[in-house]
């Protein structure tokens, strides 16, 4: 009984997370569907001086390592140092985009994780490791039926939220 | 080594897991000599917070000895009896550098579903989920603590661990909720909840000068504990109106600053309890927020409510009327423990600032999971169990 009421309830979820997806579809702009979105700059903020984050126009690693369009302006305050990138090869369309996405490998994301790195590693001197998962698959439950749903939604999210 | 780990709703397990190691040159590995039951442990238990997955090891309150450190490690060394914080900070990033250590912006390697969920990222947090980065909790024998040179304090001689172990998190926390959310001497200060965040944020308020604090609760054992020990005025929200008690007790004005210390999981009355419940139960993101409508309503007009107590999803009915035609200040924050710890490790070692009280029982880590019952359900007038790994 309990694992039918499990069901529904998930079922009810995963309803209630599509017709919201759906519905905000119309919203606005989506990288899916405008080509400008897809071309939008991803940035940080450093908090350090510009002469810093490109010391003699060299820039830092692991950013250089990719294919990028750069931009590097003073933020405003004593918020240090914006830093701005975007890939510069095309990016990947309709199916192709979605599976470079469900395996880490669309361009965006790496641009947005060297981001992340170049600020760390700037700010701190490293880029900080995550404790090792010990985490395992088990049968019994675990989580409650819609956190369960939301925990599958985010982990498929298109990971550019801000950085 | 022995951790206590998550495995799901209501289930912990003590299992066998590897030792920690160093894994980034200003690591510190800690020997956990105690470490603490949190309320916001039992959101963890209860399956309301997203991204724990089974094996996680929990607890992020905690105090120990360190006996190993990486190669950038400055300010520390084996043998230091060291209090951590239970939130990470890189301590030069924009936000450390500003004090609002809970926003580092380098210490969670897994922001990706709180930016997705709330448009940004907290600093990561000792055994507190995956979106607080997935670090391991310190309950366990061991701990990695990043940034050691920025996250681990020195104890002072002569204060005894069940003092100090509580600068981590519970004091630094409640001193928060009265010093960002303004008390000055001569307030008017009301705090909802007696657990040891609720105490720590009383006392605060009266060492920063508060006139009258008045603390609000429903366990006899908890609301005694705090007149005794804090000094603060008490009331039982299942024996009077609050509203108007406080209206009563502050010539009609309402306090000057509100302090939630409760949380998503409070405690209704009635059918509301029932409904709010029903809401929240499968994990929809839906929390209950009694304390929080009820400092919102009871605040003066112009005053100010600091919400300390953890919420990560969303509540309805929340009183935004009151807020916007009252005038209110409404702020919250995990909390930035690293610009108070200092400071509360001083005032315990000259007796300004008593917690011991809080640890009102003491067991080994293989009773982890029985001790969390005790916690959960306030059996025995448990306000915090501590948790001594050589024990």
């Amino acid at each position: 009984m309990k694992r039918v009421v499990i069901g529904v309830v998930s079922l009810a979820g995963t309803g209630v997370v599509v017709a919201r997806w759906l519905a905000s579809r119309h919203r606005g702009p989506s990288p899916v569907r405008d080509p400008r979105e897809r071309h939008r700059w991803m940035a940080v903020t450093i908090y350090c001086r510009p002469d810093d984050v490109a010391p003699d126009g060299r820039l830092p690693r692991p950013l250089a390592d990719l294919d990028v369009e750069v931009r590097i302006e003073k933020a405003p305050g004593d918020r240090g140092t914006e830093l701005y990138a975007r890939p510069r090869m095309p990016m990947p369309m309709g199916r192709a985009a979605v599976l470079a996405r469900l395996r880490g490998e669309h361009p965006r994301e790496q641009v947005r994780t060297a981001l992340r790195q170049v600020k760390s590693l700037i700010e701190t001197g490293e880029v900080l490791h995550p404790d090792p998962d010990l985490s395992r698959p088990r049968p019994a439950r675990i989580g409650r039926p819609m956190a369960k749903v939301v925990d599958m939604a985010l982990a498929r999210s298109a990971g550019e939220e801000r950085l | 080594m022995k951790a206590v780990c998550w495995q799901g709703v209501g289930e912990l397990t003590v299992e066998r897991v590897p030792d920690p190691g160093i894994l980034n040159g200003q690591d510190a590995i800690v020997k956990v000599l105690a470490t603490t039951t949190c309320g916001s442990d039992l959101h963890l238990l209860g399956g309301y917070v997203s991204s724990m997955r089974a094996g996680d090891v929990i607890g992020h309150e905690f105090l120990g000895e360190i006996v190993e450190t990486g190669p950038d490690v400055r300010r520390h060394r084996p043998g230091d009896r060291v209090v951590v914080c239970s939130i990470i900070g890189c301590g030069r990033c924009w936000a450390c550098r500003h004090d609002l250590w809970s926003l580092c912006e380098n210490s969670n390697p897994t922001p990706d579903l709180a930016e997705t969920v709330w448009g940004g990222a907290t600093a990561g947090v000792f055994g507190f989920s995956h979106m607080m980065g997935g670090f391991h909790g310190s309950h366990a024998e061991f701990i990695r603590v990043p940034f050691a040179d920025h996250n681990a304090f020195p104890v002072p001689e002569g204060v005894e661990d069940t003092s100090a172990l509580f600068t981590s998190d519970a004091a630094p926390t409640g001193w928060m909720g009265a010093d960002l959310g303004g008390v000055k001497p001569g307030d008017v200060v009301a705090v909802w909840g007696c657990g040891a965040v609720g105490q720590m944020a009383a006392r605060a308020a009266m060492l920063l000068g508060a006139d009258q604090v008045i603390s609000i609760d429903r366990f006899p054992e908890r609301l005694a504990m705090t007149a005794r020990h804090v000094g603060a005025e008490v009331v039982d929200y299942t024996a009077t109106d609050v509203l108007a008690e406080l209206r009563e007790r502050t010539g009609g004005r309402g306090p000057d600053v509100c302090i939630e210390a409760v949380g998503m999981e409070a405690h209704g009355v009635g059918p509301d309890h029932l409904y709010e419940q029903a809401k929240q139960r499968p994990g929809t993101g839906q929390e209950r927020p009694f304390a929080l409508q009820e400092a919102i309503l009871a605040c003066r007009p112009g005053g100010s409510v600091f919400i300390l107590g953890v919420f990560a999803g969303a509540v309805d009915r929340f009183p935004l009327g009151a807020m916007m035609n009252k005038g209110l200040t409404v702020r919250g924050a995990q909390q930035h423990g690293h610009r108070y710890i200092p400071m509360l490790l001083d005032r315990v070692a000259r007796g300004e600032l008593v917690t011991s009280h809080l640890a009102t029982h003491i067991m080994p880590l293989d009773e982890a999971p029985a001790g969390y019952d005790m916690f959960r359900d306030k059996k025995d007038g448990c306000v915090r169990v501590v948790f001594r790994p050589d024990m």
